[in-house]
């Protein structure tokens, strides 16, 4: 494998470990809050554990997410130079932003958060875990109008062949951005109350702790229900403003090769994925969907790869424009069905609590225990998506993945990080996810049972 | 190249403020790492030690990340050249402070002594890894790497281990060692501050040793390459004198004065460093043509402003609330704070009153 290739494996690797905890992190800390207002306002015992409990499994992916996002700052330079001398006038903007807005405030009020219970008052500590949910999201909208300016490049200019910003607040207000944000939140939202409803099914499933896990459920599933809907709403504009903005992306994410109108949605196709119409046998398909989802209009005209493609030739010279095509395909679709089955799954589950016969309903608590896994591969799978799509280019329209890498740095040497992160963060991986499960499964504590953790198993796994 | 900008100039000294802050506030998180096993000896103690620096470790370790990012968007050409020429090196610093973060969280997670030891013993080594390497990195910056005309790193790690970067090295690594040691002196009581105070006095004349004859090379290297720089080498001999005023601090036993010492030790040891490589962000050892001036490795005016309005902004709020988390936390810790309460969690519980059994 060349050093690009390499470098690439290991931004691929480094950056869905770090979204694995990101969204957990951002929606986990909103869902400790509002159980911690809860708790202040009504001073109900429950709700102070549900908090602590929640707490605590959101300080475990916060420790990790902080962790691996070190990292994430530092390897443009690392493995991306040539990149980083491309976009720096822009690039740099947001990120420093981000630092200084949001993980200062992040990383000094959760020490507070953690170490001021009964130092701080009541109301002052409330107000810490606010600020830590409100810039973890903070720092979501700041890194991902950076990501956003590498789909859709807004307010600069080309000086001497590299861009110069020229408007942040082009930058910052970016459409793509505010879409990204939104949608972003959304599915911090559907995971940590995936996760939360996944454990409390599980304990409920054994009677363990009821009440603070009755309630924490009563709270996750609205959320999920409502996020789900929304993010699937969002979702429908975010894909118009995508054909318009990297129509070669849909297109891929569909395999329409040959451009026309009032196309149907695939839901499951076979073949080989490459660029020739005939090589794919569609399956199962959904007239004129694609077309509404989009353009907005069953007749909507959607562009082919093959025609996108010679578009390009013709505007950037000659080479391939389209991506891998079955994996924007899959990925799109693995993101989608997951997002349409957690909002029937959320739906299902809030009719269920109205109706009073959640608790008696083992069959959908059981379901709901292994659906805890699927927030992560939809997330995984939209950001395979959103980056893999836009390939072959790093920055749309202007630089290409192969031009991005880092000339002083060898094979060797990015073989070195790539086998050392690797390594490194399964290990952790291994040890967190033991914790978190251990913790997870052990329930609220109260103050006399923390003995008793000294007799108890090692159990690894469990579920 | 022309001359520094006003703007650029600017964005020099406050990256180099945010490298100080870094320094500062993680150098006695790293010398608190180091010294872990030496001033806790039950699991008690330990628990004292790290809650000194448990709440504001992650706010300190920002001030890197800042400094990171505002080197890429107001330099972006030297946070290249730098992050892909020192590239095997920060790997090993960027695994250094991933362990090191994780071991805070996940000691206490476990009760056993197995456990325990093993993430003791990961905070002892990642702490002294990144308290060395950081000197080794500014060490090389300061005195040149081989650069070439396209402005690309050509050496390899072993490049930056030659002795003067070695040297740097042990200096950051002593003097964080008896900085974090001063700065338990003032944090914990009883035994834990009785062995913190007596490891402050051994530890600080070593450091202070190091220091300044790694300054004295570094004066020596810049007399060899044109002439020694006024303000740099006026910084240096008053950070040797804060070096060895805090060996007499210590040994009087004003852990506060030490401290202050100290920090004023880090703070004019780098500021000296700092003054040195102005107004180049690397200097090129291959030759001075191709050294990378701030003027050639700077963003545009308009980003630099968009920056200015924003840290100005920022900043001072920033100050303000890490500051006011110090003054939370400023209550002595030790062991008698711990009984059988594994968890900072746990703590929380014994503070508010029982909970109900499950």
């Amino acid at each position: 494998m060349s050093s690009l290739e390499l470098a690439r494996w290991q931004f691929g690797i480094t950056t869905v470990y770090h979204f694995l905890f990101v969204p957990v992190t951002i929606g986990l800390a909103a869902l400790t809050a509002y159980f911690q207002t809860r708790w202040y306002r009504t001073g109900d015992d429950h709700w102070r554990r549900a908090t602590r409990f929640w707490g605590k499994l959101m300080l475990i992916s916060f420790a990790l997410g902080v962790v691996t996002g070190i990292v994430q700052e530092f390897q443009f330079g690392m493995n991306w130079s040539n990149y980083s001398r491309f976009v720096g006038d822009i690039f740099g903007a947001p990120l420093a932003m981000e630092g200084l807005a949001a993980f200062f405030v992040e990383s000094t009020f959760l020490g507070l958060w953690l170490f001021g219970w009964g130092r701080l008052s009541p109301k002052l500590h409330l107000a810490t875990i606010w600020l830590v949910a409100g810039s973890t999201a903070l720092s979501a909208f700041f890194i991902l109008a950076a990501n956003s300016w590498m789909q859709h490049p807004v307010g600069y200019e080309m000086v001497d062949g590299r861009p110069e910003l020229t408007s942040i607040w082009a930058v910052l207000g970016n459409n793509t951005a505010l879409y990204a944000f939104a949608h972003t939140i959304l599915a911090a939202l559907i995971t940590a109350s995936m996760i939360v409803i996944a454990i409390s099914a599980w304990h409920l499933l054994r009677g363990t702790q009821t009440e603070v896990f009755t309630r924490s459920i009563r709270v996750a599933l609205p959320v999920l229900a409502v996020s789900a809907l929304v993010t699937v709403i969002v979702g429908h504009f975010n894909g118009v403003l995508m054909s318009e903005q990297q129509p070669m992306k849909m297109a891929a994410a569909d395999a329409v090769f040959e451009t026309k109108e009032g196309a149907g949605l695939s839901l499951f196709a076979t073949g080989d994925f490459k660029s020739n119409p005939e090589g794919l046998n569609r399956n199962v398909e959904i007239p004129n969907l694609l077309s509404f989802i989009s353009t907005g209009y069953p007749q909507g005209e959607i562009q082919g790869i093959n025609n996108l493609n010679a578009e390009y030739q013709q505007k950037y010279g000659p080479g391939e424009y389209a991506p891998v095509v079955a994996i924007a395909y899959w990925s799109w679709r693995a993101m989608l069905g997951i997002g349409f089955l957690a909002a029937v799954l959320g739906f299902a589950g809030w009719w269920l609590v109205r109706k009073g016969k959640l608790v008696a309903s083992t069959r959908y608590l059981k379901l709901m225990v292994l659906a805890g896994v699927l927030p992560f591969v939809a997330n995984t799978a939209g950001w395979i998506f959103t980056e893999m799509g836009r390939q072959p280019w790093v920055v749309f329209g202007m630089l290409k993945t192969n031009e991005a890498g880092s000339p002083a740095v060898s094979t060797a040497e990015v073989l070195i990080t790539l086998v050392g992160f690797t390594l490194l963060y399964g290990v952790l991986a291994v040890i967190a996810g033991r914790i978190f499960l251990e913790k997870a499964r052990k329930g609220p504590d109260s103050d006399d049972d923390t003995e008793k953790e000294a007799g108890e198993p090692d159990f690894g796994l469990a579920y | 190249m022309d001359d520094v900008t006003f703007l650029q100039g600017l964005w020099f000294v406050l990256i180099s403020v945010l490298w100080l802050g870094y320094f500062v506030l993680e150098g006695f998180d790293f010398g608190v790492g180091m010294l872990l096993r030496l001033v806790g000896r039950d699991d008690r103690e330990r628990r004292a030690v790290i809650h000194t620096i448990g709440p504001v470790w992650d706010g300190n370790e920002v001030w890197l990340l800042v400094a990171g990012g505002a080197t890429f968007a107001a330099f972006p050409q030297w946070y290249a050249t730098l992050f892909s020429g020192f590239y095997l090196a920060l790997f090993l610093i960027l695994a250094a402070l991933i362990v090191r973060g994780v071991a805070f969280e996940f000691w206490g997670k476990r009760p056993d002594r197995r456990w325990r030891g093993r993430w003791e013993w990961a905070m002892i080594i990642s702490s002294g890894l990144a308290a060395l390497l950081w000197g080794v990195g500014w060490a090389n910056i300061v005195n040149g790497v081989p650069i070439g005309a396209d402005g690309e790193f050509t050496g390899t790690l072993f490049t930056l281990l030659n002795p003067y970067a070695i040297l740097g090295g042990l200096a950051t690594l002593t003097i964080f060692f008896a900085h974090g040691a001063n700065f338990l002196a003032l944090r914990t009581k009883d035994e834990v501050e009785e062995r913190s105070r007596a490891l402050a006095k051994r530890s600080m004349p070593i450091a202070a040793a190091i220091g300044t004859a790694f300054l004295a090379w570094t004066l020596v290297n810049q007399s060899d390459a044109g002439g020694i720089e006024v303000v740099s080498a006026i910084l240096a001999v008053a950070a040797t004198a804060a070096l060895w005023a805090a060996v007499l601090l210590t040994r009087r036993g004003v852990a506060g004065w030490a401290f202050g010492a100290t920090t004023g030790g880090i703070v004019l040891l780098f500021t000296s460093l700092f003054a040195d490589l102005f107004p180049n962000a690397m200097v090129s050892s291959t030759s001075s043509a191709f050294d990378l001036t701030l003027n050639a490795a700077s963003s545009s005016d308009y980003t630099l402003t968009v920056m200015t309005v924003v840290a100005a902004l920022l900043v001072p709020v920033v100050l303000l609330y890490q500051a006011w988390t110090y003054w939370v936390f400023r209550h002595r810790i030790g062991a008698d704070d711990f009984d059988e309460q594994p968890t900072p969690m746990d703590v929380i519980e014994q503070k508010l009153g029982a909970g109900e059994k499950a």
